[in-house]
């Protein structure tokens, strides 16, 4: 084990699996010579060499196209959007391409790729610099989407989703990547090396896809939360004194509904809290499963907390984001419910 | 003293004809056949920057091969490619029958465009890679891929290889170098280019072709498909096909006419040939000239095939509508099938009875390809796909989602 950010993680499930698998190709922009924007691939073109791992043109369409032919070769690509609000110059092909070439072909040909994209805001990135589109790919039948939250599961489930048979929608929180971030944005940041989810494995591991992780054990509510909104889900918690279970989804499509299902249960109550903006975000489709499956456990209507339905503003960060002193007042309203 | 103007206009094409009036190509220039040069395979791009604003062709109007692009094919490999654009032809007249007949929902045939396929097709060696449009079927056909097969996907009965999941035409078969087709247009162009990248990384010996009609030039992964192409040079042949119409939209839309589709090839570094698409010796000569430059890893070509979409663009078009009814028998490159059942008589291997006995051989092999589909079922006939195929293959392994919801339907 050794202490790792979350891009050292990500960069190390690359690293590891294009050591294990000569058909693991790196490509996007800048993600060569340079090592990528954010570091995430740094080193791997002087470790495997320019044709395992280069510089793309500028073209989202363009990126996602060749690796789609490249894995109908053969290859497993591990793909880079820049940032995932640049994904939409690609969603032709990620949708109508990626997504259905298995189920148009009947299995004559398949899509094993992985397209890495950092997401989501508290960055003061501003309009394009911190979407979080996942709500745009789960509703697309034939693509997995994972959003980590922390180092130990970015790596186990990249390397998951490199030996996944199927196209993997992978966004990486890159509010997550330097340390955990709770939405306290006045406090100094915390370092990955200080948590115990920073402490990763070198070597070979993985996580399943489609498995949530109970971040927090809890009596009273349940939390629904996925990559920042995590930490602020536990933040919110322990500053309301609310007994709050904390579940992790790490994995959007396919979902781990069981879990889901017996925390409500359990509590009888439910927030989801995610950062996209609210109306048709994923949380409805949560909040939908869980009245279908948990309605004569529900002791109160279940409550949402998002990003507004607005364009990510620049100055006005921390009223949007939804931090833990929104969570936390969404936990006391459901409690007196 | 201050310029007056009148204002600004907004400059739309327009063909030069529509129906009612005469039929015009008198803005193709048609080069006589064998007078375009051909150059060394490994020849620098900058070197033949004419051969995107010429017509290679072979045939003249006497049905002889002239010139330096002649000679690629024996009279016997001749006589399989008439075979094969008959056998495509009767194939699509047949289908559009079928369709006509409820027996399919749609067809798209490719009356005019049979030598372009056909053709190409004969270049590749097994093991290398096409990225088809949907009018490309003539790769299959040249390919002997079972007649039968591809009427079971059209009619999407039990023994549809695509399990009833895709409109008609839009066939796969990886075992035959022809990848799954798309209804997005464009899409496949630049997974071509992916493709080819992929085989060269691997050190491998495979090259790939793209495949685009004119229209669809405008969309953009022709453009990324051609940068893509030119920055790592890939092995691939990027095939545009120039049949004049998209749909209802005449090829100027496209920006047609501002210099020529295969002179977009130029300005990415890559060699680009324009070849005469109704000439079955000149796309085959031009496709061997490409194919082989990928293959000794000289990178990509581009080569625009200048034809004329004879048909209506499918089923549920009339293309009456917006251009006029004589349009393709005044279409100066003439029809494929003729041009080389006419150099074959030339040759002395070829006479106007085995033509029309061919013909008839051709149409019972057809006739009896269709019964046994049709035994398989159609359309709302017969044999069908299950309904439990609806949820297989979405993934390698079906979620509980989607395992309750095949349940829920009954399955």
């Amino acid at each position: 084990m050794t202490r790792m950010t979350m891009i050292e993680a990500v960069r190390s499930a690359m690293d590891v699996s294009m050591g294990r698998d000569e058909n693991v190709v790196v490509f996007g922009e800048d993600v060569g010579y340079f090592g990528g924007v954010f570091r995430a691939t740094q080193g791997l073109q002087a470790k495997y060499g320019r044709t395992r791992c280069f510089d793309a043109p500028i073209s989202e369409s363009g990126i996602v196209g060749t690796a789609i032919g490249m894995a109908a070769y053969g290859l497993r690509p591990c793909i880079e959007i820049q940032f995932a609000d640049y994904m939409y110059p690609a969603y032709d092909q990620i949708t109508q391409e990626a997504a259905r070439i298995r189920y148009r072909s009947n299995g004559d040909f398949t899509c094993p790729i992985v397209i890495r994209m950092p997401t989501g805001g508290g960055i003061f990135g501003g309009q394009t610099h911190s979407q979080s589109p996942e709500a745009l790919f789960t509703h697309v039948c034939g693509l997995k989407v994972i959003v980590p939250s922390n180092p130990y599961d970015a790596k186990g489930l990249l390397m998951s989703a490199i030996e996944d048979p199927d196209p993997v929608m992978f966004l990486e929180p890159k509010r997550l990547y330097n340390g955990p971030f709770d939405g306290h944005h006045d406090r100094p940041v915390v370092p990955w090396s200080k948590h115990d989810l920073g402490e990763v494995p070198e070597g070979h591991y993985t996580i399943p896809i489609g498995k949530a992780e109970i971040r927090r054990p809890g009596t009273q509510v349940t939390i629904i939360a996925y990559g920042t909104m995590v930490h602020v889900a536990l933040a919110a918690a322990e500053e309301t004194g609310i007994d709050a279970e904390v579940i992790d989804l790490r994995s959007l499509l396919p979902l781990d509904l069981d879990t889901i299902v017996a925390s409500v249960a359990k509590t009888g109550r439910c927030l989801m809290v995610h950062e996209a903006t609210l109306t048709s975000g994923f949380g409805a489709e949560v909040v939908s499963l869980v009245q279908e499956h948990c309605f004569y456990h529900l002791e109160a209507p279940i409550i949402r907390v998002a990003g507004w339905d607005t364009p990510y503003p620049h100055a006005q960060e921390w009223d949007y984001f939804p931090g833990p002193a929104r969570v936390g007042r969404a936990l006391l309203e459901l409690m007196e419910a | 003293m201050t310029e007056t103007t009148s204002g600004l206009s907004l400059h739309v094409p327009e063909p030069a004809v529509r129906p009612g009036g005469q039929p015009n190509f008198s803005n193709v220039k048609i080069p006589a056949a064998g007078a375009v040069p051909r150059p060394d395979i490994d020849a620098a791009p900058e070197s033949m920057r004419d051969l995107a604003y010429s017509i290679i062709r072979v045939l003249n109007r006497h049905g002889e091969a002239v010139g330096p692009w002649a000679g690629t094919l024996s009279h016997q490999e001749l006589l399989i490619g008439l075979r094969n654009m008959m056998r495509l032809r009767a194939f699509d007249a047949r289908m559009v029958m079928a369709q006509r007949q409820g027996k399919t929902s749609f067809y798209m045939q490719h009356l005019g465009e049979e030598a372009v396929s056909c053709a190409f097709r004969k270049a590749l060696s097994k093991g290398d890679m096409n990225f088809p449009t949907y009018r490309q079927a003539g790769l299959l056909i040249a390919d002997d891929y079972p007649l039968v097969t591809m009427m079971n996907q059209i009619f999407s009965n039990e023994n549809d290889p695509l399990h009833g999941r895709q409109m008609p035409v839009l066939h796969s078969a990886k075992d035959h170098g022809f990848f799954t087709v798309s209804g997005n247009l464009a899409t496949q162009y630049v997974q071509a280019v992916g493709w080819a990248m992929a085989s060269a990384i691997k050190g491998d010996t495979k090259i790939a072709a793209a495949w685009i009609g004119d229209g669809s030039t405008a969309e953009s992964d022709f453009h990324s498909a051609l940068v893509f192409a030119s920055t790592y040079k890939a092995p691939v042949v990027l095939n545009i096909v120039n049949n004049q119409w998209a749909i209802s939209t005449f090829q100027g839309i496209a920006r047609g006419g501002s210099g020529t589709f295969a002179a977009r090839g130029l300005g990415f570094g890559i060699p680009a040939l324009r070849v005469d698409g109704n000439d079955y010796l000149a796309v085959h000569a031009v496709a061997k000239w490409a194919v082989e430059r990928a293959r000794r890893n000289l990178g990509p070509t581009l080569v625009e095939y200048v034809t004329y979409r004879a048909g209506a663009h499918s089923t549920s078009d009339d293309p009456s509508a917006y251009r006029p009814k004589t349009e393709s028998e005044a279409w100066p490159l003439g029809d494929p099938i003729l041009r080389l059942k006419n150099h074959l008589i030339v040759l002395g291997a070829w006479s106007e009875e085995r033509h029309q006995q061919t013909e008839a051989e051709i149409m019972d092999e057809v006739i009896d390809a269709q019964k046994e589909a049709e035994s398989h079922g159609t359309l709302h006939a017969g044999g069908k796909p299950s309904v439990r195929d609806i949820f297989e293959g979405v993934y390698a392994e079906m979620p509980d989602h989607i395992r309750r919801q095949r349940q829920k339907a009954g399955y």
